[in-house]
């Protein structure tokens, strides 16, 4: 295709421009109010439509494709809080079973087209990425001929340009004098209004605010860049997700780190609120006095260590940062078991040989008595059940029902007896009769801390992306490109304005100017839309 | 002063606002009644009809002045209840449904005072104030006294997301009211067409609303309580206190007051859920008193609603209406973007670690901004303006309140605190 020619001022424009870029000539001619959406620059989505390459970028340039996207992405998204997704059901339920279970036959529909899951489904990701190829295309498609179109503009304006702007006005002139009056009022007037104003011969160019229309672009930039930062989740190494329990004084090792961290918990306290009137119980804080280690070498000895890194009160909304890593406090278990005492006692004499005290989380085998007395732990069991096939065995290693087999041997019995102890109960071994009982004499209770550790390396993107949206969004609604033309033809005087958007102001302007110039120009009839 | 009598003045405040924004309703309503008379007749003098409508005109601007100096009372009012509330709770009242939804109704009235300034339109009045005035009825049907707050929300960001949300609702409200406002000024009340039925059965819901706040009102001031013992979702036995009569009862429930009226019909077993068989009574309690108010006003008006107040705005240029209802959702769109998204997104990974889980609160942001984008994208680049950009604007609302009532208190989240 070849350029275009205008035959007025002699610019050369690309093929499928609408409007001379220079000097705003229509190539083609007609009436009514001439389309500024892009400044009448060629885009390259309404001029080639011919390639296959060609009939794919048109598709993505489409704002109509776009707002489809953007209305399937709605209605896909509403579709999944119709049940909450699988994250917000039980972690221990099956979701094959639950929702069935929860919603009835809907809720089998849900779970098999995998709605449950929709958020990270392969087909709402491709939306994403459709969202993002548009938004790419449609910005290069049409901010890059506009940004030259703004450049490119003289300020002296073909009549046909003028004619059918929305506003414009004529007003005719006496002498050359009365135009060089106008002139120099006008351009204080706008000036002073913010307006920059250019001159060329007996032409005047106000112009304000055109940041203004690079705003949607600006918006496009910061969106991709947010879509950017989502995806780069799915990349190994980019984010990381842990949780730690930590019991009050231990010392736990983070295990996504590969044990390059270790987080110890010198306490938790939940803080209730203590005010006169409340009837309900309810947590002021949840607080946990952390202090983060990190694996090292030791220069001297060569030998790896743990080093203190940082010393922390984590409570919510106040997470732990250390470089990458920041450590919310998400969960709490208050007053676990921690440790068991026992003490033996003869059945018959009722005399007390000794104590033990088991630690609940990491127990010791073999117990030492005076006198030549031995307990042994066979069988251990934090959290008690029957399996299945009815044999003893445990759900978690998490002491919220321990059970415990022990063995004792005495001087009189090296064959040892045994005891099965559960927490409020205990079984003697039914063969044989104990002489010896062992009685629970004391518990130890501990408090739990849950600790969410996260690794976003995607985070600087993800918030510049908003704060770019958030920038180009203020360009669009908050800024307006407005611009006034101002020139003689002859012994007329032309008036045009246009902005994109609200007219209402603009047009209060454009009265403000006419007053104070003292054209003759009926404000009546300035807007041509101003109408019904 | 202590905490207590700060929130028992704040709570008059609240009150004198209320009354404020009702009587500044009907002044506005007072205005818009003096329009222009009907053209001269052959018979009157055209000097005359023009005096008269001159004078019409000055009483028009008088009272809708009135109505304006009235709103503005209401607004510091509220205002200062907002102030004095905070000072005596300790944190902003931001933090349950009853402080949000009447936080809410004071942004829609700061959005309404905003773009009366720029267009100076008293009829807006007429249809923001009574948005205003249902959701400040609709806040105190939930849990008025002062709770302190949970960790998770003792956070700066509190104050800074919620009213950031609330101020962009607030202006969408306003977008809504002219979007409405552009609807009944120009549908077409000839014939019955699907556009008036939309707009009749849009009212009626609205109605449905208002019935539901009446209804409330009236049986909460009589302390009207009856009981019922039922065996709820989950197997269990369970007593459930109704506030309004029994429509319809729990399925298979046993009345334990028995000076009160029994249950015409029986919940349906479909409707599941904590309480259901109370909030589908409360449901039908809507559906019907909406139903027999926008009855009555229709054998009083002898009319389609919306042709009823059609003549109102006959004044209205169409295109100022179609202006102000974009203009309000231009300004409010990036602050909505600020409040929803990003306030939301950082105070998340604050809070919870994660700065965007799918919450359905979340997702539901996400839909309202969406919504709004490509409201935006059709209206600036698609060119759809008037009837189809004021239908959008009204359902953009629409939605906004689905996520604050339906989410909140139905689809149960990390927002549900209100539940």
């Amino acid at each position: 295709m070849e350029q275009l020619h205008c035959e007025s001022c002699g610019h050369e424009n690309p093929p499928g421009t609408q409007l001379c870029q220079a000097c705003g000539k229509p190539f083609h001619e007609d009436d009514g109010p001439l389309n500024m959406r892009y400044e009448g620059v060629a885009l390259r989505s309404q001029t080639y439509q011919r390639t296959f390459v060609d009939q794919v970028w048109n598709f993505f340039a489409s704002v109509k494709v776009g707002i489809w996207f953007m209305f399937i992405t709605l209605v896909a998204s509403a579709i999944g809080t119709i049940y909450p997704q699988q994250m917000y059901i039980p972690s221990n339920a099956d979701p094959v079973f639950y929702y069935p279970d929860q919603y009835g036959t809907l809720g089998s529909v849900y779970v098999s087209l995998g709605l449950h899951n929709m958020y990270s489904s392969w087909w709402y990701v491709t939306l994403l990425v459709l969202i993002g190829i548009s938004l790419i295309i449609t910005s290069i498609d049409r901010g890059i001929p506009l940004h030259k179109s703004l450049k490119q503009q003289r300020v002296r304006r073909h009549t046909a340009f003028m004619k059918r702007q929305r506003i414009h006005g004529q007003s005719g002139l006496e002498e050359d004098r009365d135009f060089a009056t106008i002139v120099e009022k006008s351009k204080s007037f706008l000036t002073k209004k913010g307006y920059k104003v250019r001159q060329d011969g007996q032409a005047l160019l106000a112009e304000k605010g055109r940041l203004s229309r690079y705003g949607p672009y600006v918006v496009h930039v910061g969106l991709i860049l947010l879509l950017i930062g989502s995806l780069m989740r799915i990349l190994p190494g980019f984010t990381m997700d842990d949780y730690v329990w930590v019991r009050d004084g231990q010392t736990v090792p983070i295990h996504s780190t590969n044990g390059q961290y270790h987080i110890a918990s010198e306490g938790f306290v939940l803080e209730l609120y203590d005010r006169p009137g409340l009837e309900e119980l309810i947590p002021e804080q949840f607080i946990t006095e952390a202090v983060l280690y990190e694996q090292m070498m030791n220069d001297q000895t060569g030998e790896s260590e743990l080093k203190q890194v940082k010393r922390q009160t984590i409570k919510v909304n106040q997470p732990m940062v250390h470089d990458n890593l920041r450590i919310y406090q998400s969960d709490y278990i208050l007053n676990e078991f921690s440790q068991f005492s026992f003490e033996i006692e003869h059945k018959e004499t009722e005399q007390i040989i000794g104590e033990v005290d088991v630690d609940l989380y990491n127990p010791q085998r073999d117990y030492e008595l005076q006198g030549d007395y031995h307990v042994r732990l066979i069988e251990y069991y934090p959290h008690f059940e029957l399996d299945q096939n009815n044999q003893p065995a445990t759900r978690s290693n998490i002491p919220n029902n321990p059970a415990f087999i022990f063995e004792l041997r005495t001087p009189q019995n090296p064959e040892g007896e045994r005891s099965w102890i559960f927490v409020g109960q205990r079984i003697e071994n039914p063969d044989a009769q104990n002489e010896y009982e062992l009685k629970i004499s004391d518990i130890t209770f501990t408090n739990v801390t849950g600790l969410l550790v996260s690794k976003e390396l995607s985070l600087p993107v993800i918030y510049s992306g908003l704060a770019i949206t958030m920038l180009g969004l203020m360009l669009c609604f908050y800024w307006q490109h407005r611009r006034m033309w101002l020139q003689k033809e002859q012994k007329v005087l032309w008036l045009a304005a246009h902005t994109n958007k609200n007219w209402f102001g603009l047009r209060n302007e454009v009265e403000a100017l006419i007053d104070h110039t003292q054209l003759a120009i009926d404000k009546q009839t300035l807007d041509k839309e101003e109408d019904v | 002063m202590d905490a207590s009598q700060w929130i028992s003045i704040s709570g008059n405040l609240l009150f004198t606002a209320f009354g404020l924004y009702f009587i500044a309703t009907v002044l506005f309503m007072l205005s818009l009644s003096y329009r222009k008379a009907q053209r001269a007749n052959d018979t009157k003098d055209m000097k005359q009809v023009e005096e008269e409508n001159q004078r019409r005109h000055l009483l028009a601007v008088k009272w809708g002045r009135y109505g304006f100096l009235t709103t503005v009372a209401g607004f510091i009012s509220q205002s200062t209840y907002f102030v004095f509330r905070w000072i005596g709770q300790g944190h902003a009242p931001l933090s349950n449904m009853f402080e949000f939804m009447s936080f809410l109704s004071l942004t829609a009235t700061l959005g309404f005072i905003i773009i009366y300034v720029i267009y100076r339109l008293h009829s807006l009045g007429v249809f923001v104030l009574p948005v205003v005035l249902t959701l400040l009825g609709w806040s105190a049907v939930f849990d008025t006294d002062p709770q302190p707050l949970v960790p998770s929300l003792q956070s700066y960001w509190l104050t800074l997301h919620v009213s950031t949300v609330a101020i962009a609702e607030g202006l969408f409200a306003v977008g809504f009211a002219a979007g409405l406002m552009y609807v009944i000024r120009t549908v077409d009340q000839k014939v019955s067409s699907r556009q008036t039925k939309a707009l009749e059965f849009f009212l009626c819901t609205i109605l449905m609303l208002i019935g539901f706040l009446l209804v409330t009102m009236v049986f909460s001031a009589a302390n009207y309580e009856v009981s019922f013992e039922y065996i709820n979702e989950q197997g269990q036995e369970q007593t459930l206190i109704y506030e309004l009569p029994p429509i319809a009862g729990p399925y298979e429930g046993t009345q334990l007051s028995q000076d009160r009226m029994s249950p015409l019909i029986s919940t349906p077993t479909m409707f599941q859920g904590v309480d259901a068989p109370r909030k589908f009574n409360t449901l039908l309690w809507s559906l019907l008193s909406g139903l027999v108010l926008y009855g009555l006003l229709r054998l009083a008006l002898r009319n389609r609603l919306g042709a009823a107040m059609k003549p109102w705005l006959s004044e209205l240029k169409p295109s100022m209406l179609d202006e102000i209802s974009y203009r309000a959702i231009a300004i409010a769109f990036p602050i909505f973007t600020l409040g929803a998204l990003i306030f939301a997104m950082i105070w998340a990974e604050q809070a919870w670690g994660r700065f965007w889980g799918w919450d359905p609160k979340e997702v539901w942001a996400l839909i309202t901004w969406l919504f709004y984008a490509a409201y935006l994208h059709l209206r600036l680049r698609r060119g759809w303006q008037g009837s189809k950009s004021a239908w959008l604007a009204v359902i953009g609302f629409i939605i906004i309140m689905f996520n604050l009532v339906f989410v909140n208190l139905i689809i149960a989240g990390l927002h549900s605190y209100a539940a």
